[in-house]
């Protein structure tokens, strides 16, 4: 009827959720309270940490910044019971409020998520710079051998190299007008494949590297949306980090037939926790 | 058109400022409404930071009261940082609500609520970013109307100029009858336009409009007479109780923000009011009497409440929460039904006592013994007769030695310095307080390593209080013994090093005096603060002493009164008090009388326990004080389907 502190995790979910809308600026440790608060609300059967303060284990890869939105962000969860996947995805997904989307659940296979993500992809919206523009100054950032940028970090002004982290830079050929009531009507569509260094280069030192090399306006009205993280195959495209799991869910799916009532009565048990 | 959102316009100044989540909504358990299906749009304001207002219980419990009701929009708006004031002037960008994002101004009602009188500045940023004049005389058809609330409401004189009304008490029902009356007058297509309909609102019990009450002063700068100018107006406006809180289980479903608030758990008030008589306490005097949640109504709204909101902590909050009649049950049955499921009891309690230690063991039974609080208030046992706190030296020592016995390490005790009669003293006495606590604890324990925090506050007199008359002390003074203070408690260093203190400067204080005892005179002094960029004056980074004096001495000094006047001077039981045409319901001969009291030492017995001493709320209320023990049961230990948490 509660969950037990005490209980081993059976079983680790590997979610792969969206942060939309208004909710793009909410930080890392904004996402992860409301998570926490979530998964209580759903009553799942959590594996949690021991000590005085138990928390219920939740391992987070990477975290897209403040500010920008993410249609791929990645976390796993432990859970002291086999429960299906898609299960827990759909009441994790309805206890996070509107703007936080679970869009997937696998359980966990082999290997850790964190190896399996080098790079995102990322969709760069520049209000107020047309697509040709956008594009003379993305093959220019392209040409350089390196380009330093600086940033405001909480150890103070770091210099890093965004040239380097930049795997591929196109730009979507078809410049939309926004109906933009500032005016700033035009909007240029960039994306963008970086690498996960350290320090991070993030979409807006992408932006910085552009206006250093072709001088586009520093306050250039930016939306980014990370669209994808994997890892880089030889082509220079991402492998979904979820693809593993998937298979050997799908192997071991065969192997389990025969236990499924067990299963059933377990979830049973959830549905009446009262947490 | 009205009600439609500024976001798109605010959305390219977030990035730009400190942590932007703040301004973007989206907290659990909050309501977005069409506008135009809606009749009365209510904007409640907090006047202070999103993380302190959001968890603020009177604007949570007033946005579920008038959101259940379908053709009522009640959203909420904070004061934005200077960093986005900056950019929404720049930018044209107009005081928004968070939950859509809509201007201030197109609201019919603005409703603040005021725990503390250093918001005011913040009132003034949020109505003249939402396009609203400062002055209410100025204000039209088109413009919302300012209404205040919360405890700094029961003297809302320095603010007259800038509110056209105040709601004194209780906010629940009233508000809705606010509502109600709005309602009509737009159903009959407003007649008589804005005069006509704050003439309707000022026959509503319980609020207040300034504009119906005219103050002539006396050549010495003292208050000649408050004259009703208006026939509908009571002559004094007597404050809104709320009888039955089981009739109000609210909020029942709490907010819960993204972003992080100040307080992170789940609050449930398990009762209002105060009968321990404190002579220095605000909230004991002017929320009485005592009106007890019953034991199972506090259980219905713990199991909701934490259901609805994934909280995984629960504050059982109250002005003494130990002293509800049915406290032990209430801990007990709470640690039982969540035991096992992480999730943690809090108390703020101020009692010193025992059976405090036993609670504070209920409620940690599953968790870590950190540290517990108590609030002696004054140092030595004749200040604390002075101020009622009947505590004495040895009952704190056998209640700490308790506590270090029972595996606690740390005591943490909160002070007043600066109270009626004091001297150095009294206040020298802390420290040996301090220590004795510190020998009892090692004694206790059977370990050095213990602590006890000292947690010092200046002394604000209040209005409806017995110290209403009393004069401030000087800021200067306060310092000069917290020094001491602090050179004393160092003085044995083996035994200080234990002790930790922790308090502020008494100038943020005198600014508070200033705003809590000020009449209308004061209101000009907050528009030049305000107007030389005071804002935030709750927060000692943004809060300028010398703003608040330069501000004083153009503005009042020229009206023949001063920052002085106002604070450090003493009054007496003739001086009319800006504050008395408001009807706390205590009878003033009474306060008076306890005063009188207080400054020859003499204690007020507390009447929960003991024979009413006619402090004058329960008969004007017709009433009496509503304890229990109600012989219920906390809850029947029921499995709650998970489904219906979500």
């Amino acid at each position: 009827m509660s969950p037990n502190p005490s209980a081993a995790p059976v079983c680790k979910v590997r979610l792969c959720y969206a942060k939309r809308g208004k909710l793009r600026f909410t930080s890392h440790r904004d996402v992860a309270r409301a998570f926490e608060r979530a998964l209580r609300r759903a009553g799942l059967p959590m594996a949690y940490s021991q000590g005085f303060h138990p928390h219920p284990k939740v391992s987070w890869v990477g975290a897209a910044p403040t500010g920008a939105a993410s249609e791929a962000e990645y976390v796993e969860i432990a859970l002291v019971e086999h429960l299906d996947p898609e299960m827990v995805r759909a009441r994790i997904d309805a206890a996070l409020p509107d703007g936080l989307a679970v869009l997937e659940g696998v359980v966990a296979g082999p290997g850790s998520l964190a190896e399996r993500i080098d790079a995102s992809a990322w969709r760069i919206e520049v209000r107020g710079v047309a697509g040709p523009r956008l594009r003379q100054a993305a093959d220019l950032l392209l040409a350089a051998p390196e380009l330093l940028v600086e940033r405001v970090t909480k150890d103070g002004l770091r210099s890093l190299d965004a040239r380097a982290a930049i795997v591929s830079l196109e730009v979507e050929d078809d410049s939309r007008v926004l109906p933009a009531p500032d005016q700033l009507g035009r909007c240029g569509i960039l994306v963008a494949v970086v690498r996960q260094v350290s320090p991070a280069v993030r979409p807006d030192d992408v932006l910085s590297a552009l206006g250093a090399v072709a001088g586009l306006p520093s306050s250039a009205l930016v939306k980014a949306i990370r669209t994808a993280q994997g890892r880089l195959d030889d082509d220079g495209g991402l492998v979904d980090p979820l693809a593993a799991d998937r298979a050997s869910a799908r192997t071991a799916a065969a192997g389990k037939a025969l236990a499924q009532s067990d299963d059933g009565s377990h979830q049973l048990d959830v549905a009446r926790y009262t947490g | 058109m009205a009600g439609t959102s500024v976001f798109e316009q605010l959305e390219p100044l977030l990035p730009r400022v400190s942590k932007p989540v703040q301004y973007v909504g989206g907290e659990l358990n909050s309501t977005v409404k069409d506008w135009d299906t809606t009749v009365v749009r209510w904007a409640l304001m907090y006047p202070d930071a999103y993380e302190v207002g959001l968890p603020n219980q009177g604007i949570m419990i007033l946005y579920e009261v008038l959101n259940e009701h379908p053709d009522v929009l009640a959203e909420r708006t904070y004061a934005v940082w200077p960093d986005l004031e900056a950019l929404m002037r720049e930018h044209g960008v107009p005081q928004f609500t968070v939950e859509s994002h809509r201007p201030v101004g197109d609201f019919d009602l603005l409703g603040v609520s005021f725990a503390t009188e250093l918001g005011y500045t913040n009132l003034l940023t949020a109505l003249d970013l939402a396009g609203i004049p400062l002055h209410a005389k100025q204000r039209t058809d088109d413009h919302p109307v300012v209404i205040a609330g919360g405890h700094a409401a029961f003297n809302p004189e320095p603010i007259a100029d800038f509110i056209d009304a105040a709601v004194v008490g209780d906010g629940e029902e009233a508000v809705l009858e606010i509502t109600a009356m709005v309602r009509e007058w737009k159903a009959h297509g407003r007649p008589g336009g804005r005069p006509e309909l704050l003439g309707r609102l000022s026959t509503i019990d319980g609020v207040y409009l300034p504009s119906c009450y005219d103050v002539s002063y006396l050549p010495d700068g003292r208050i000649a007479q408050v004259v009703r100018n208006a026939e509908r107006a009571a002559q004094r406006v007597a404050k809104r109780t709320t009888m039955d809180l089981d009739e109000w289980p609210y909020p029942k479903q709490p907010l819960v923000p993204i972003a992080e608030s100040v307080h992170e758990r789940m609050s449930v008030e398990i009762f209002r009011g105060c009968t321990r008589g404190c002579r220095f306490c605000q909230a004991g005097m002017i929320t009485r009497p005592v009106r007890e949640r019953s034991i199972q109504g506090i259980g219905e709204m713990v199991e909701r409440g934490l259901a609805a909101s994934g909280f995984n902590e629960v504050g059982l909050l109250s002005l003494s929460s130990a002293d509800h009649s049915e406290i032990r049950e209430i801990t007990k049955g709470l640690a039982d039904q969540y035991e096992g499921t992480g999730t943690g009891l809090s108390l703020p309690s101020t009692r010193v006592d025992a059976f405090n230690i036993d609670l504070a063991n209920e409620i940690s039974r599953n968790g870590r013994r950190s540290g517990l609080t108590f609030a002696p208030e004054g140092g030595s046992e004749r200040i604390r007769r002075v101020i009622n706190k009947m505590v004495s030296e040895e009952d704190l020592i056998r209640t700490v030695s308790t506590a270090f016995g029972a595996g606690w390490r740390q005591v943490k005790l909160y002070f007043m310095c600066g109270l009626p009669t004091e001297t150095d003293d009294d206040v020298l006495e802390i420290a040996h307080m301090a220590h004795r606590v510190i020998r009892a604890g090692r004694e206790a324990s059977g370990s050095k390593d213990i602590r006890c925090t000292i947690s010092i506050g200046a002394f604000v007199p209040k209005p409806h209080t017995p110290f209403q008359w009393a004069a401030q002390e000087h800021p200067d003074i306060v310092d000069q013994r917290l020094s001491k203070l602090r050179a004393e408690i160092n003085s044995d260093r083996k035994i200080g090093r234990n002790v930790g203190m922790r308090y502020h400067d008494g100038k943020p204080s005198l600014i508070e005096g200033l705003l809590s005892r000020g009449d209308r005179r004061v209101g000009r002094v907050i528009e030049r603060v305000w107007r030389d960029g005071g804002r935030f004056d709750g927060w000692s980074e943004h809060f300028r002493y010398d703003r608040w004096v330069a501000a004083c001495a153009a503005e009042l000094v020229p009206q023949g009164v001063s920052l002085e006047w106002f604070t450090t001077r003493e009054r007496g039981f003739e001086e009319v008090l800006p504050w008395d045409h408001v009807d706390s319901g205590l009878d003033r001969d009474w306060l008076w009388d306890d005063w009188q009291d207080a400054l020859s030492g003499r204690e007020q017995d507390d009447c929960r326990w003991t024979p009413c001493f006619d402090c004058g709320v329960c008969p004007s209320l017709g009433t009496d004080i509503q304890v229990g023990p109600s012989g219920r049961q906390l809850l029947p230990l029921s499995p709650v389907a998970a489904n219906n948490g979500g």
